[in-house]
């Protein structure tokens, strides 16, 4: 099939598989930076809020450096910058780094907000009953902080759907990256915009309908919970 | 005859400049119930809270049975499983579920099999009256309802004495009954308790000595028929009259008005 000439709606479907392939690095990307990300905030988060001194300066530094400078900077220093440092990762690595420590950023913040969120007497109830400090916080301050975070990190993954696609500055083929290139290759911007976008509009309608009912599913009364929001 | 379940001696506590304990000594005798009064802001709190060294004191020393609280190797953890202490605002762990909030200890702290916290919960449900609430959390709770499934929270770990910090005054009036109710029960049962509470029918009633804290000292220490009606010192008086116009005389057997 000839898609330069194809009618439109046969010019659309027949990029979608090409376009999907796209789709499938972008939830790659999405999820294993998302989980990554999480791992790495959870320290990150508990260094700031419980340590004083170097510490918690340097996990300081790390959250505002990332909140502080654009994504395609940051992009931009693990790609091009590492390789002249004589570190070379492959596109797709760098750009799960770059998004992984950047979402670690915020999300560390959505969890500090979180425990910061969580009263002072549920660690002392905890430590009344003979629970060390570690527990205590194992138990009852983080459970509740992350069920406090659960609405900012929602929209997170909402987020970070959309801006992965800031690796087409790098050419790591995902959703957007396919589009520009079926786009440079067949000369059809609109058909091919109208699809990436509907396609994303998708995906993000179903990670939010998805993310509610997680929310729905872990409501507990009285952690009614405040939304933060990712300042865009 | 057996020694005191609790003794304190000598505690000090500042913050800063201010002297909130100067010198605090008293002992409690097994199934002692006691009762600390005072105006606010006196260091009854405080006091509590250097008890189990969630507050550390500056100076002095406190003993459960023959441990050493306050030496610096006893395993403070260790001791604080028995203590029991209930707060003024509740302090349920708000994500667990009643039971979930007694039974939570029993396994980390006690490590007890899931099973058998459970079923030891399910114990001291029944004995604050709450079975039916089990499953609920402490959102879904009234006041009376969190402070006694916080009550039963402490009660699973089996302590030697009960430290309760104003555990009615949060509460609406129609609500304090059913947890001094309770309250009294544990006494009747021979629990050691140490009170902070300003509901003088209780006092009255259950306890068998009565504490009067004032400036972070101990100004009175006897008998409640001696605490009412021949005071050492005038202030006492005049300080068990107000309490009686403030927070009325619930639970006592002599409905209470000041006593001339
Ligand atoms: N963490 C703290 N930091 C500084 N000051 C404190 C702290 N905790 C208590 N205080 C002060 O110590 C004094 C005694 O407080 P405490 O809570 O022990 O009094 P209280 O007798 O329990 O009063 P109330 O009847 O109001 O509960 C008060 O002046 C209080 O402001
Ligand atoms: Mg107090």
């Amino acid at each position: 099939m000839n898609l330069s000439e194809a009618g439109t709606l046969e010019f659309m479907w027949g990029i979608l598989p090409e376009l999907l392939k796209g789709l499938e690095v972008t939830l790659q990307l999405t999820v294993t930076s998302l989980i990554a990300g999480l791992v790495l905030a959870v320290p990150v988060s508990m260094v700031r809020t419980y340590t004083k001194g170097p510490l918690n300066w340097l996990a300081t530094a790390y959250v505002e450096l990332f909140r502080g400078t654009p994504l395609l900077l940051q992009l931009f220093i693990v790609y091009y910058g590492l390789t002249e440092t004589g570190i070379v990762l492959d596109r797709f690595l760098s750009a799960w780094l770059a998004l992984t420590l950047n979402s670690a950023a915020y999300q560390s913040e959505y969890i500090r907000g979180a425990i910061l969120a969580v009263s002072e007497g549920q660690l002392t109830a905890a430590r009344a009953v003979g629970m060390r400090t570690i527990q205590a916080f194992r138990w009852v301050v983080f459970p509740q902080a992350l069920r406090l975070a659960l609405p900012a990190w929602s929209n997170e993954v909402a987020y970070m759907v959309k801006y992965v696609s800031v690796v087409f500055m790098i050419a790591v083929q995902e959703l957007f990256t396919r589009g520009q290139g079926i786009i440079s290759k067949y000369f059809r911007l609109w058909p091919t915009i109208i699809e990436v976008a509907l396609i994303y509009i998708v995906v993000v309608y179903v990670i939010t309908r998805g993310m509610d009912y997680v929310e729905h599913r872990f409501r507990i009364p009285g952690l009614e919970t405040r939304t933060e929001r990712r300042e865009a | 005859m057996a020694g005191p379940i609790l003794r304190v001696e000598n505690l000090h506590k500042a913050y800063g400049k201010t002297e909130v304990l100067r010198g605090v000594s008293f002992e409690v005798a097994p199934g002692e119930v006691v009762v600390i009064i005072g105006p606010s802001g006196t260091g009854k709190s405080t006091l509590l809270r250097c008890i189990n060294q969630l507050t550390p004191p500056d100076q002095g020393r406190v003993w459960l049975e023959d441990v050493e609280i306050t030496d610096k190797r006893t395993d403070i953890n260790k001791v604080r499983e028995h203590i029991g202490m209930v707060f003024q605002d509740f302090n349920l762990f708000t994500h667990l579920t009643a039971i979930q909030n007694v039974m939570l200890a029993l396994t980390k702290v006690k490590r007890m099999s899931p099973a058998e916290a459970r079923a030891k919960a399910m114990l001291e449900m029944e004995k604050v009256g709450l079975v039916d609430k089990a499953g609920l959390y402490p959102a879904e709770l009234s006041g009376g309802q969190k402070q006694r499934a916080a009550i039963a929270r402490s009660l699973a770990m089996d302590p030697k004495v009960m430290l309760f910090d104003e555990p009615t005054s949060a509460l609406d009036p129609e609500l304090i009954g059913e947890v001094l109710e309770v309250m009294k029960t544990l006494a009747g049962e021979g629990m050691t308790m140490l009170v902070v509470s300003h509901e003088m029918g209780f006092a009255r009633e259950v306890s068998d000595r009565i504490i009067f804290l004032e400036n972070g000292a101990i100004s009175e220490d006897g008998p409640p028929e001696q605490f009412f009606t021949n005071p050492k010192h005038a202030r006492t008086r005049e300080f068990l009259g107000k309490l009686t116009e403030l927070y009325g005389n619930h639970g006592g057997p002599r409905g209470g008005r000041r006593k001339k």
